[in-house]
């Protein structure tokens, strides 16, 4: 290779790497807008209050958004983790209530998640059954069995586990006038063990690459089964986690609505933070930034006097704006890539 | 009498190919013509052209005397010219009668509703000329392959169709529903009908055929008469005369070595009656050719645990293996390069970093994680080994050019460092200055020691490339030749399911 071709070639990983960060970018610019925005037309925004409160609502969703990357990622879907969260937020009272100790409680019902996961995942693999309806099933079955196991009661803790409840609602440590959410703790731990998990190891990095081309990757040895069974688990156990959560931060659980289109959430969160449905890209850094913009939103429609029947037209609108730019971006750098070919023809030909 | 269809000097371009190169046919009502050629002698668009599912680019047509230029299937089968495909193509939920009258539905007066009564008369009668023994209410997913065919038959004599193409009609039926196909051959030419009749079986067009057109690289070979058909007149002129001589390449020198890759009686799920012996030592290319269907693919997807053998043995070494996937053929050893390298091969959206290191990710660990150093120090290696021509190893693969991808294929199981390297059709879709240096490396990396199987489709490449040519026909090796004794003839002879008269093939 000439001096200049690799000049090129350096200039190229540069661009290409940064590439990779400008989903991240667009959606850290949009955080940044609402914040700006929201802070400007009420300065209660920046209350520690508040931001508190917004800080704590986007380390449970954050989580379960993270969660859902996961069979994203993979080119699936999972729909199941709202009645998951509801599955879990009903059994851990229940066994509270039967006595046993909470530590063995929490494992218990986040053993039961992942086992739901891998339920779902042996059911996608090995029955080639499509994502959308094994988990629009479990959507369905968790939901029920939730309502079944407490016959519909709202359940909670008391005031009997008040260390266990600390998890969702203690305050470790304050940054300035700010306490600092003990979710949030949580969540930091989860995103990083799954920005790691994702782009450094092994298994993650197969993840993505099954998610881009299940056949090439199978050619190529890596077991997609397995892989694509841990995506399911992965999500499922992280639905669990956040059910423990949320049920904790409430103390009123009511079987019928916890939860509810949580999943959905946990997906937009996904999508806006720059996971694409069709798989093989996603950063969990991103996700975490599509929790946080979600929650803003939601924050500023409340502390803007905008009437809340609008929420979920508002996160809808910002969504699809959201996918449009993706795709506009999507075109621009296909046709750069055209320019780059037809340059590449020239080259050989001269 | 008119002719009833005739081509003149049709050309058809596709990008970067020649398929057809200003071709002539004719054909008369009430006669068998056979088309005959190898893989990719333009047969296929040939037939194309006439059903109207391509356009040729320059020369004419004419049918029944007069202009002949379908724009599509439809128009061509209401015209009369009517094509059978290889794949059928049939809508397997509906019923026979249904599919029979797919786009032309008999109405009911003037709604938009379908008269059932009058579709299932027209496609029981219909199928009654074809000879079927089932009804037209089956639904097509229960009908067996030779039946299937049937309905796609009554479907062209329902449209009253003068001329029949039937594309390689036998590939997927018994040889009970072979024979049945051409009792209804005859009776279809003593009813005036033409058929233009398609197949690598030149046993079949012997039996059936009036006369046969032979084409060869997009041109007409020859023509023969039905006093002249014979295996070795079509073999010769599917061949040419002018064989190009394959370059003279060195003996692999001193002992042979003990066989890495053996295959002891090993039975693919597509052909469940063929068992395959095969050894293949190091430092040896062994090619495998076959007409397309013969087996190839199943067979290298088979010792590389893509699918699992029905019976038989694959050793490495000289030890038995059983591979549940292609993982733990890797890791004994082995790497496939597969056909389609944009299906099977390669992450088209990642860059060469990432495709080239996907095969071997969990080889290169620090404190258990992907080392990301060593990782594109592979890539760039291989980069630098292969003369990928990028503008870096982050360029998205997609942008590279063919035989730069096939390069990447290719990198990404050279890194595992493989003693046996299975690749199937190795320069597909790779042009000519690519090609070469893929020969180029091939031959240095058997120097080296490597074990290589590759099927392919090319004679050129076949002969060029090959210490010995392993030649199958419907899964069944038919002969081995060495490279002393392979040439083209010789390797169509028996792909072609010849053989007995192949000099110096060992079977």
């Amino acid at each position: 290779m000439t001096e200049s071709g690799s000049a090129s070639a350096a200039r190229s990983d540069a661009s290409s790497r940064l590439a990779g960060w400008g989903k991240v970018l667009g959606i850290f610019g949009l955080l940044v807008a609402i914040v700006v925005t929201t802070g400007a037309m009420n300065p209660r925004f920046f209350g520690a209050e508040n931001l508190e409160n917004v800080l704590q609502r986007t380390a449970l969703f954050g989580i379960i958004g993270i969660g859902a990357a996961f069979p994203i990622v993979t080119a699936g879907i999972d729909l199941s983790i709202g009645s998951v969260i509801a599955l879990v937020a009903t059994s851990l009272p229940l066994l509270l209530d039967a006595g046993v100790p909470a530590g063995a409680a929490v494992v218990v019902v986040l053993l039961l998640a992942a086992g739901l996961g891998v339920i779902h995942g042996l059911l996608i693999t090995r029955l080639g059954l499509q994502p959308f309806v094994v988990t629009l099933c479990g959507l369905l079955v968790y939901r029920g069995v939730a309502r079944y196991i407490v016959d519909d009661q709202t359940m909670g803790f008391g005031s009997n586990h008040d260390g266990l409840r600390s998890l969702a609602t203690g305050r470790p440590f304050s940054i300035g006038a700010l306490d600092v959410p003990a979710p949030a703790l949580v969540l930091v731990a989860v995103a990083v063990l799954a920005a790691v998990f994702l782009g450094r190891s092994v298994w993650g990095r197969w993840m993505l690459a099954l998610g881009r081309n299940p056949v090439a990757a199978r050619y190529a040895g890596v077991p997609v089964e397995r892989v694509t069974i841990l995506a399911y688990v992965i999500c499922s156990l992280l639905a669990g986690v956040g059910g423990v959560l949320f049920a904790l931060d409430v103390n009123s659980v009511q079987p019928a609505s916890m939860g509810n289109f949580y999943e959905l959430y946990a997906i937009a969160a996904a999508v806006l933070g720059g996971c694409s449905l069709r798989g093989g890209e996603g950063s969990i850094l991103g996700v975490v930034l599509g929790a946080a913009v979600m929650r803003l939103l939601y924050n500023s429609i409340v502390l803007l006097g905008i009437p809340s029947q609008l929420e979920f037209a508002i996160v809808g609108g910002v969504l699809l704006l959201g996918a449009i730019a993706d795709e506009v971006v999507r075109r621009l750098a296909e046709a750069r890539r055209a320019r780059e070919r037809a340059r590449a023809r020239t080259e050989r030909t001269t | 009498m008119t002719t009833r269809l005739s081509a003149r000097g049709l050309v058809r371009r596709f990008p970067g190919v020649l398929a057809l190169g200003g071709v002539d046919l004719d054909a008369e009502p009430g006669e068998v013509v056979a088309l005959v050629g190898e893989n990719g002698a333009g047969k296929s668009t040939l037939l194309k052209c006439l059903a109207g599912l391509e356009q040729p680019d320059e020369g004419s047509m004419t049918y029944e005397g007069g202009v002949w230029a379908p724009r599509s299937t439809a128009e061509a089968a209401s015209g009369g010219v009517a094509l059978v495909h290889q794949e059928l193509c049939l809508a397997e939920n509906l019923s026979a009668a249904e599919n029979i009258g797919l786009g032309r539905e008999p109405r009911r007066g003037w709604m938009p509703l379908v008269d059932r009564q009058a579709l299932r008369e027209r496609a029981a009668h219909a199928l009654e000329r074809v000879g079927a023994t089932f009804g037209p209410d089956v639904k097509v997913e229960r009908l067996a392959a030779g039946q299937r065919q049937l309905v796609e038959i009554a479907k062209g004599v329902d449209q009253d169709a003068r001329v029949l193409i039937l594309d390689e009609p036998t590939s997927s039926l018994t040889s009970k529903e072979t024979a049945r196909l051409f009792e209804l051959v005859h009776q279809l030419r003593a009813d005036g009908i033409t058929v233009l009749y398609v197949s690598h079986r030149l046993t079949e067009i012997l039996e059936l055929a009036d006369r046969a057109f032979v084409l060869r690289d997009g041109r007409n070979a020859g023509h023969l008469t039905r006093d002249e058909l014979s295996r070795e007149a079509m073999v010769r002129m599917m061949v040419g005369r002018d064989l190009a001589a394959p370059a003279a390449r060195a003996e692999a020198g001193g002992a042979p070595r003990a066989p890495v890759l053996e295959l002891r009686e090993l039975v693919t799920d597509a052909f469940p009656a063929a068992a395959v012996d095969l050894q293949v030592r190091p430092g040896e290319l062994v090619g495998l050719a076959g007409l397309v269907g013969a087996g190839r693919t199943e067979l290298l997807e088979t010792v590389f645990g893509l699918r699992a053998p029905v019976s038989g043995e694959v050793r490495v070494e000289g030890q038995p293996e059983r591979f549940r996937g292609p993982r733990d053929a890797a890791g004994a050893g082995l790497a496939l390069v597969p056909e389609d390298r944009k299906l099977q091969g390669l992450l088209l959206e990642e860059g060469v970093r990432v495709n080239t290191a996907l095969a071997t990710l969990d080889r290169r660990l620090r404190r258990g994680l992907v080392d990301q150093a060593a990782e594109r120090a592979v890539a760039a290696a291989q980069v630098d080994r292969l003369g990928v021509r990028t503008s870096g190893i982050e360029q998205e693969v997609q942008t590279l050019s063919g035989g730069n991808q096939q390069k990447v294929v290719v990198g990404r199981w050279l890194a595992a460092e493989p003693t046996i390297l299975l690749m199937d059709e190795p320069t597909r879709g790779v042009d000519v200055g690519a090609r070469e240096e893929l020969y180029l490396l091939l031959e240095r990396l058997a120097s080296e020691g490597l074990a290589v199987l590759f099927a392919s489709s090319d004679m050129e490449e076949l002969l060029r490339l090959s210490d010995r040519v392993v030649v199958l026909h419907d899964g069944q090796i038919t002969g081995t030749l060495d490279r002393s004794v392979a040439t083209e003839e010789a390797v169509m002879e028996l792909a072609t399911g010849g053989g007995s008269r192949v000099e110096g093939a060992t079977t």
